[in-house]
C-alpha cells in the first residue's frame, strides 16, 4: 500500500511506473446501512480511452465514481492507480493524484470569477502574498485557449449559462493536469453544438493519453465517444465491451435485464377540439410572438436549443412568469393566467424542468410530495386534510405509476431520479389535468423509467389530455409528438408535422 | 433496487418511522437523570421528587414555550423571527394600559379604567398579530430576508414599548386580567396553544403548505400555493403568539414593563432547534419544540437546584444548545446516507 503522499512524490518526480492500466479497481464492495451499493465490482481504465459506465439509476455507477474520486472508500477490494495500490481518503487526495471529477451538480462558487473558481486553493501570489489577479487571468486565458473555450476569465460565474459553467468545470479538471477524468452526465444540460464542442475536448484529452470515465444515459453518445463500455445493474458489474463490437440493444438488455421492445409507444389517438390556444404571447426580452393551438389528445413537442426560450414559454403559460403581451385561451375562452394557482384552476399541470429546484420537496416524504397540488381545492374540509382518503388515493397512484419504494413515508431525497419524476407526475395526475405541460420529462432518468413515462404520456393523450412536451432529446420529441414547434432565440421558427419531421429539419430550424 | 416488474414493492402502507421526538425526549430524560444523580451526590436531595420544583420549572418556561410554538412555524417555512421578545414587551405595555383597575392612582388612560378583561386580551393579540403581519408583508412583498425584517421589528417594537409610557411601568391591573397569569394557567395556555398548532401543522392544509414552502418554495409556488399570502399568515400567527406571551407575562407579574421579554426570542429559537426543527426549513414539529422548551426549563431549574453560579449557568446553557444541534446534524447525516 502506497500512501497518496508517496504516490504524489513519485508522480512529481516523473518516475511513474508504466502499468497496463491507468486505473484498476478490483472486487470493490461498498455498503451503506441497509443497502449494498456495490458488490464485487471491477473496472479497468486504459490510457487514452473513454470508458463509459452504463446502468439505470441506482445501478451503482455513482458509488463507483465516488470511490474513484476519493469521496467514498470501499469496504473491501482494491484500487490501483498506475499499477500501485492506493487508498484515497478524500477528494483532495484524488485530485493530487491526478484524478479529477466533474460533478453532475456543478460545484462552482457563483459569486466568484471564472478564474478564481478554477484556481481556487492554487492562486498565484505576488511577492507580498496577495493574489496575483493578472497572472490568474492569464493562466485561465491560456487554459481556455488550449481547450478552445470562449469565456471571459474575469466574469462572475453567476452570469454564465449552465453550458458555460460545465465548460468551466471541465477546464478546472484539466487544470489539475489530471490523468483520470470522471464525467458524470456532462451533456445533460447541453445543446447539440455544445455537446460537439465537449466531445472535441474529450477527444483531445484522449489523444494526450488521459483516461476518461464517462457516465451517461444517452445511448447515442456512447457510440459516438466511448471506446469501452462497462455495464452495471443493481450494484453489480455485468460486463465490459469494446464500443465497436456491441449493439445498443445488447447494452440495454444488460442494463435492465429485460428487453425494451418499444421506446416510444406512440399511438394514434382521436384528436379533439382545441383546448389550449396561445396567441402572440410575449415575455419582454425573453420570447416574442409565440402562437400555437393544442387539441385534446394531441401532443405538441417543443424543440430548440437550451436558452431558446422553450421553458420560459411553458412558465408563462402556467403563470409562473406572467406574459407581457398576448393571450392564452382555454376551451375558447381567454383567461388571464397571472399565477400558477389560476393555471391549476383551469385544469393545467406543469412538470418543471428541474426536479430538484422546482419540483421535489426533498426533505419531505412521497405522500407529502404527491398530495401538494391536489390540496389546493380537494380533500380538505374546513381546512383539515382528509388524510385517510388522500393517502389511499396517493397509494393507488404510486402503484399505478410503479414508484419503487417500500412505502409512501420514504423521503423523496432517497429516491432515484426516475422515481422522483414519477412522484411529480403523480402529483399532477391527482389534479385530473386537461392540459399537461412537460418540460424535459425524462432528463437524467434511466431507460426503464423513461419508457414507462413515455407510455404514460401516450395514455394520457389517449384519454383526451392536451399535452405540451419540451425536450432536448430529439428522438423523444420525434417519437412522441403529433406536431413539433421549433424555437430559436425566443421565436418560433417553424412547425413540423409528425409525418415530415426528422432530426435534420429540427436542427435546421433550431440553429438557423 | 430491482427492475423486474414482479419485484416492485407495493406502496400500501405509509408506516411511520420512529419519530425524532423520541430521541429528544431521551435527551430530556437523560438531563433530568443527571440532575437527579448529582442532586443525591452533592446536596442529598431528589431533583425530580419535588412537585413544587417541577411546577415552577414548567411555569418559568411557559412564556418562552408559547413564543416557541409560533417561532417553530416560522422556522419551518425557512424563516426566522427575531422580534418575538420585543413584541412581548410591546403588547404587555399596551394591553396592560387597558387593563388597569378603577382604584389605581395613576392610570395611563384615566377614562378607560376597569374595562372588561376581554378588551386588553383582544388588543394584545391584535397588536401581536399586527407586528407579525408587518413582518410577513415585508418579507413577502419586498423580498428582504426574514432576519432583517424581524430584526427591524425587534428594535422598533422595543422602542414602542419604551415610548408608550416614557419608560414608566404600567401597574394596578384588574384581578380578572391577572388571573391568566396566576397559578398554573400559563402552563395550561402554553400546552393548549401547542396542542392547537400541533394539530394545525399536521392535519390542516395550512400546515401542509407551511412545510412545503420551507422544503422548496419554488416547487410550492408551481404547485399553486400563494407563498406570499401564506407567509403573512405564518408570521401573523407567530406575532399573535408573542402577543399572547406578552399578556401572560404582564398578568403573571401583575404589571407591565418595557423591558419584558428581552432575549425571549433567542430562547424560543433555541427551544425549537433543540426540539429538532431545522433552520434550513421544511422540518420540525411542535411536540419537539415542547420538549425543547422543557429541556431549557430543566437546565435552568437543575442548575439552580445544584446551586450552580448564574454565570456558569449561562456558559453551560450555551454549550448545551450548540451540542444539541451538532447531535441533530450528525443524526440527520446518518439517516440521509441510507
Amino acid at each position: 500500500m502506497v500512501s497518496p503522499q508517496t504516490m504524489r512524490a513519485v508522480r512529481e518526480s516523473g518516475a511513474t511506473p508504466q502499468s497496463e492500466f491507468l486505473l484498476e479497481i478490483s472486487h470493490a464492495r461498498k455498503e451503506f446501512p441497509g443497502v449494498v451499493a456495490l458488490d464485487d465490482v471491477s473496472l479497468q481504465l486504459k490510457r487514452g480511452t473513454v470508458h463509459a459506465l452504463m446502468g439505470e439509476n441506482g445501478a451503482g455507477k455513482s458509488t463507483l465514481m465516488k470511490i474513484i474520486a476519493g469521496i467514498y472508500t470501499p469496504d473491501s477490494g482494491t484500487v490501483q492507480l498506475r499499477g500501485n495500490d492506493i487508498r484515497l481518503k478524500s477528494p483532495l487526495d484524488a485530485l493530487e493524484n491526478g484524478i479529477a471529477m466533474i460533478h453532475q451538480e456543478l460545484n462552482l462558487m457563483p459569486f466568484m470569477t471564472v478564474a478564481e473558481n478554477i484556481w481556487i486553493r492554487r492562486e498565484p501570489l505576488t511577492r507580498f502574498g496577495f493574489v496575483d489577479h493578472r497572472e490568474l487571468n492569464r493562466r485561465t486565458a491560456e487554459l481556455f485557449a488550449r481547450l478552445n473555450i470562449d469565456i471571459d476569465p474575469e466574469i462572475q460565474v453567476s452570469y454564465l449559462s449552465v453550458a458555460s459553467r460545465q465548460m468551466v468545470e471541465i477546464a478546472k479538471a484539466v487544470s489539475y493536469e489530471s490523468d483520470v477524468l470522471i464525467m458524470d452526465e456532462p451533456t445533460s444540460a447541453l445543446t447539440e453544438t455544445e455537446v460537439a464542442h465537449l466531445f472535441a475536448i474529450i477527444r483531445d484529452l484522449r489523444a494526450q493519453g488521459k483516461g476518461i470515465v464517462y457516465i451517461t444515459h444517452k445511448m447515442s453518445e456512447l457510440f459516438e465517444i466511448a471506446d469501452e463500455v462497462s455495464v452495471f445493474r443493481d450494484g453489480r458489474y455485468i460486463g465490459t465491451h469494446a464500443a465497436a463490437d456491441v449493439t445498443r440493444d445488447q447494452i440495454i438488455r444488460e442494463m435492465v435485464g429485460r428487453e425494451i421492445t418499444q421506446m416510444f409507444p406512440k399511438e394514434e389517438v382521436a384528436i379533439g377540439n382545441v383546448v389550449l390556444s396561445v396567441k402572440n404571447l410575449s415575455l419582454k426580452g425573453v420570447f416574442d410572438d409565440i402562437s400555437f393551438d393544442v387539441r385534446a389528445g394531441e401532443i405538441l413537442g417543443i424543440a430548440g436549443l437550451v436558452g431558446s426560450g422553450r421553458s420560459n414559454v411553458a412558465e408563462t403559460i402556467f403563470g409562473v412568469t406572467p406574459a407581457s403581451s398576448g393571450t392564452i385561451s382555454i376551451n375558447g375562452e381567454v383567461v388571464n393566467i397571472a399565477t400558477p394557482t389560476i393555471a391549476i384552476q383551469h385544469g393545467m399541470a406543469f412538470i418543471t424542468e428541474d426536479r430538484k429546484e422546482t419540483g421535489c420537496l426533498l426533505a419531505l416524504d412521497i405522500q407529502e410530495n404527491m398530495q401538494l397540488a391536489v390540496l389546493q381545492d380537494k380533500y380538505t374540509r374546513f381546512g383539515f386534510v382528509a388524510q385517510g382518503e388522500l393517502s389511499r388515493t396517493c397509494e393507488d397512484m404510486a402503484q399505478k405509476l410503479r414508484v419503487k419504494t417500500p412505502n409512501l413515508a420514504e423521503r423523496v431525497e432517497n429516491l432515484s431520479g426516475g422515481n422522483q419524476q414519477k412522484v411529480l407526475i403523480g402529483r399532477w395526475l391527482l389534479t385530473n389535468p386537461k392540459i399537461l405541460i412537460l418540460d424535459e420529462p425524462t432528463r437524467g432518468i434511466d431507460v426503464g423509467a423513461k419508457a414507462e413515462i413515455h407510455k404514460l404520456v401516450t395514455q394520457l393523450a389517449h384519454q383526451g389530455v392536451a399535452v405540451v412536451m419540451i425536450s432536448s432529446e430529439l428522438p423523444e420529441v420525434l417519437g412522441m409528438s403529433d406536431r413539433i414547434m421549433v424555437m430559436h432565440h425566443g421565436r418560433a421558427t417553424g412547425f413540423l408535422d409528425r409525418s415530415e419531421a426528422d432530426q435534420v429539419k429540427i436542427m435546421d430550424l433550431a440553429a438557423r | 433496487m430491482t427492475t423486474t416488474s414482479d419485484a416492485i414493492a407495493t406502496p400500501r402502507t405509509r408506516s411511520r418511522k420512529l419519530p425524532t421526538e423520541l430521541s429528544i425526549l431521551a435527551v430530556l430524560i437523560g438531563i433530568a437523570l443527571v440532575f437527579e444523580i448529582l442532586g443525591w451526590i452533592f446536596i442529598k436531595q431528589s431533583f425530580l421528587m419535588n412537585q413544587q420544583r417541577l411546577t415552577i420549572m414548567i411555569l418559568q418556561v411557559s412564556v418562552v414555550g408559547i413564543i416557541a410554538v409560533g417561532v417553530t412555524q416560522v422556522i419551518i417555512t425557512g424563516g426566522i423571527d427575531l422580534s418575538s421578545g420585543s413584541v412581548v414587551g410591546m403588547t404587555a405595555m399596551i394591553a396592560a394600559s387597558f387593563a388597569q383597575s378603577a382604584d389605581w392612582a395613576r392610570p395611563v388612560y384615566p377614562a378607560l379604567v376597569g374595562l372588561p378583561v376581554i378588551i386588553p386580551l383582544v388588543i394584545g393579540l391584535a397588536i401581536g398579530s399586527l407586528a407579525g403581519v408587518v413582518n410577513g408583508s415585508l418579507i413577502s412583498y419586498t423580498k428582504i430576508p426574514p432576519f432583517i425584517a424581524t430584526l427591524g421589528m425587534m428594535v422598533s417594537a422595543r422602542g414602542v414599548a419604551k415610548w408608550y409610557t416614557k419608560g414608566q411601568p404600567v401597574s394596578g391591573l384588574t384581578p380578572e386580567f391577572n388571573f391568566i397569569g396566576s397559578g398554573i394557567w400559563p402552563v395550561i395556555i402554553f400546552l393548549g396553544v401547542a396542542a392547537i398548532f400541533h394539530i394545525g401543522l399536521r392535519y390542516t392544509r395550512y400546515g401542509k403548505f407551511t412545510y412545503a414552502i420551507g422544503a422548496n418554495p419554488q416547487a410550492a409556488r408551481v404547485s399553486g400555493i400563494n407563498i406570499e399570502r401564506h407567509l403573512v399568515k405564518v408570521y401573523a400567527i407567530s406575532g399573535m403568539l408573542a402577543g399572547l406571551a406578552g399578556l401572560v407575562t404582564a398578568a403573571r407579574a401583575q404589571t407591565a414593563q418595557a423591558g419584558m421579554g428581552v432575549m425571549y426570542e433567542l430562547d424560543a429559537i433555541a427551544a425549537a432547534v433543540i426540539g429538532g426543527t431545522s433552520l434550513a426549513g421544511g422540518q420540525g414539529r411542535i411536540t419537539g419544540t415542547v420538549i425543547g422548551t422543557i429541556i431549557l426549563g430543566t437546565m435552568t431549574s437543575g442548575f439552580t437546584f445544584l446551586r450552580v453560579d448564574a454565570y456558569y449557568q449561562e456558559i453551560i446553557k450555551g454549550m448545551i444548545i450548540v451540542a444539541a444541534v451538532v447531535a441533530d446534524q450528525y443524526r440527520q447525516r446518518k439517516r440521509k446516507k441510507v
